[in-house]
């Protein structure tokens, strides 16, 4: 009994992680079209950033109130957003909306490439570290284990996002314009709708949501280069179980694999590293487009 | 007929000059061009695919299969046969390419894309865990042999570039001339339109599992080459990345042009060695930038440049 609450705690904890790191993922599929094959890159930037904010906030005097250096991480991911946000989607992707969704991948492919040498330019290859906002909420007692206190933070904050994102879809009127250019883009542009700007809006908010995931997973880690690359991985398995574009999906295939591979580190270690292929493939077996899935006209 | 002999003659001309080439160029560039024309019978794989419609993520998982093949038999089995290490490796991705082959054949753009994908990072997941293969490490490959000459030093590389280009030249030859048989066709007409295929009577899922099959026998040739060029195999050959760049070369090609796909494939390895020596640190953005404008310029790649004219007219 024991073994299946830690399975499930453990498996909350990586599942809520996952979440915040694909959600934004499946939303700028879900708006644009585009698998952005660079997200890993924009969580690695975030993480960067975070960690260089933080310790900057830290060094000047930080010590006064450490509570801040969250306000610090969520304000290091904004900037991330707001500076790079604009350049690719204007600059870049903007001209590839009406081509193959195969070609998306191969320009983020490109932009992933270029994203990767320019944080090792940037920060350089030695690993960052910055310790001091997982410390700070302390140990949590849950049954016969501690755990770190800042780990259910980020349940509690993927919970928040998540809720916050299907808050603006569903229930603000941006939010209902921004599914109706996802349902038709042409007859929401012929109503009114500027689409270009719904547009770099969905891609803004994916970028936050990729740099935020970097951010909350900074003081977990060491920052070093390539930590981008798995979670790219990772975040694609996720929203292809729940099927491509939706957030609900994003939340149940990221608690799916989750609880999968916490089940699996304890169970069997050795299926650890490709669990999270195994759960994938099982769900394409059944629901070859994923569990939740948007009808699609057939072209004759 | 013409056809045909037009095939035959192109064929000579580029084996006598990539002979003639092999001949005059110094071992490093020797080298690059072997791993360049091995890896480019990979992309090959991918642009078969292409023709239909279908870009696969996880050629990376036959390339990987092929190099452990000729890993496992030289230091299990003390095989060293080129030949031989060919032969094994091609039925070998025949086998798993026909059990992946019509399961993946249900699976359209990005999902097919992601599934192939996962398998190779499944099989790189299981060689990182195998400590009896190596683990992460990998393995090393001894020296090929040619049916019982056994080379050493630049003999050695020599062979090994010829007995590739005899390989790259033939398959050439055959994949060009099943472009233009009935099932190439028909795979040109599921990229276009797969239901109206269906309706004439042409089995759609039949196509993709025949070219997913005949891309993994082609990962695994260039699989096997790669791996006895370096002499050594490691999980690497299986990671996306690796994919990746299979994937890059075939666009950089497109779907046009055969001997596009291996004038990519060098490119990419110059381009890779050059940056490697100049721009250390950067040789990753610099194949990004140039993955761009590709993109950006020739949208059908390489290939369109010298195909053009025979597209607009058909």
């Amino acid at each position: 009994m024991d073994l299946f609450l830690v399975i499930l705690v453990d498996g909350l904890i990586y599942g809520a992680w996952l979440f915040i790191v694909s959600v934004g993922l499946t939303l700028v599929f879900g708006v644009l079209g585009i698998l952005n094959l660079a997200h890993g890159s924009l969580y690695a930037i975030g993480a960067y950033s975070t960690a260089t904010a933080v310790g900057i906030y830290f060094a000047y005097g930080g010590d006064a109130f450490p509570l801040g250096s969250y306000a610090v991480m969520a304000l290091a991911a904004l900037l991330v957003a707001v500076v790079i946000a604009p350049l690719l989607e204007r600059g870049l992707l903007r001209h590839f909306y009406h081509r193959d969704e195969v070609i998306g991948v191969l320009v983020t492919y490109g932009v992933f490439l270029i994203l990767e040498d320019a944080i090792k330019l940037i920060w350089g290859v030695d690993p960052l570290f910055v310790y001091e906002p997982y410390d700070l909420l302390g140990m949590v007692e849950a049954g016969p284990l501690f755990y770190v206190a800042y780990d259910f933070l980020v349940i509690a904050v993927s919970a928040v996002a998540g809720f916050a994102v299907w808050y603006f879809l569903n229930r603000t009127r941006r939010g209902k314009v921004m599914l109706a250019v996802i349902h038709d883009r042409e007859m929401s542009q012929t109503m009114g709708v500027n689409v270009d700007k719904v547009f770099l809006l969905a891609f803004g908010a994916g970028v936050f949501l990729a740099a935020f995931g970097g951010a909350l997973t900074a003081p977990m880690i060491s920052v070093s280069p390539g930590i981008g690359v798995n979670v790219i991985i990772v975040a694609f398995a996720v929203i292809i179980i729940g099927g491509l574009g939706s957030i609900e999906g994003a939340a149940l295939g990221a608690v799916m694999v989750g609880i999968s591979r916490a089940a699996s580190v304890h169970l069997m270690p050795e299926l650890e590293l490709f669990i999270i292929y195994f759960v994938m493939a099982v769900v394409l077996i059944f629901r070859p487009e994923g569990i939740f899935v948007r009808t699609q006209t057939r072209k004759i | 007929m013409k056809a045909l002999s037009d095939i035959r003659v192109a064929s000579l001309l580029a084996l006598a000059l990539l002979i003639g080439g092999g001949l005059a160029l110094p071992d490093w560039a020797l080298f690059l061009m072997t791993i360049g024309l091995a890896k480019a019978l990979v992309s090959l794989g991918i642009v078969v695919q292409m023709r239909a419609g279908l870009v696969s993520f996880g050629q990376g998982l036959f390339f990987c299969i092929g190099a452990y093949v000729a890993g496992l038999m030289a230091n299990f089995a003390g095989l060293t046969d080129i030949f031989v290490l060919t032969g094994i490796s091609v039925l070998a991705c025949l086998a798993i390419g026909g059990i992946f082959g019509p399961l993946l054949a249900n699976y359209r753009g990005i999902f097919f894309a992601m599934l192939s994908l996962s398998l190779s990072m499944i099989l790189y997941g299981i060689l990182s865990k195998m400590n009896s293969l190596g683990g992460t490490d990998g393995l090393n490959v001894a020296a090929p042999t040619f049916a019982g000459y056994a080379p050493e030093g630049r003999a050695l590389s020599l062979s090994l570039y010829l007995y590739t280009s005899f390989i790259v030249v033939a398959i050439g030859a055959i994949l060009r001339t099943g472009f233009d048989s009935q099932h190439g066709l028909v795979s040109l007409a599921v990229r276009s339109n797969e239901l109206r295929v269906e309706y004439l009577g042409a089995s759609v899922r039949r196509t993709n599992a025949i070219n997913y099959v005949i891309s993994a026998m082609l990962g695994g040739i260039g699989g096997v080459i790669t791996g006895l060029a370096i002499g050594h195999v490691d999980p690497e050959y299986a990671y996306w990345t690796t994919s990746g760049e299979f994937v890059f070369v075939a666009i950089l090609a497109g779907y046009l042009s055969i001997p596009a796909v291996f004038v990519a494939s060098i490119i990419l390895e110059l381009v890779r060695s050059f940056s490697n020596l100049y721009f250390p640190n950067t040789w990753q953005m610099v194949l990004g930038v140039f993955l761009l404008v590709i993109i950006l310029t020739l949208p059908n790649g390489l290939g369109s440049l010298f195909h053009r004219r025979r597209e607009g007219g058909s």
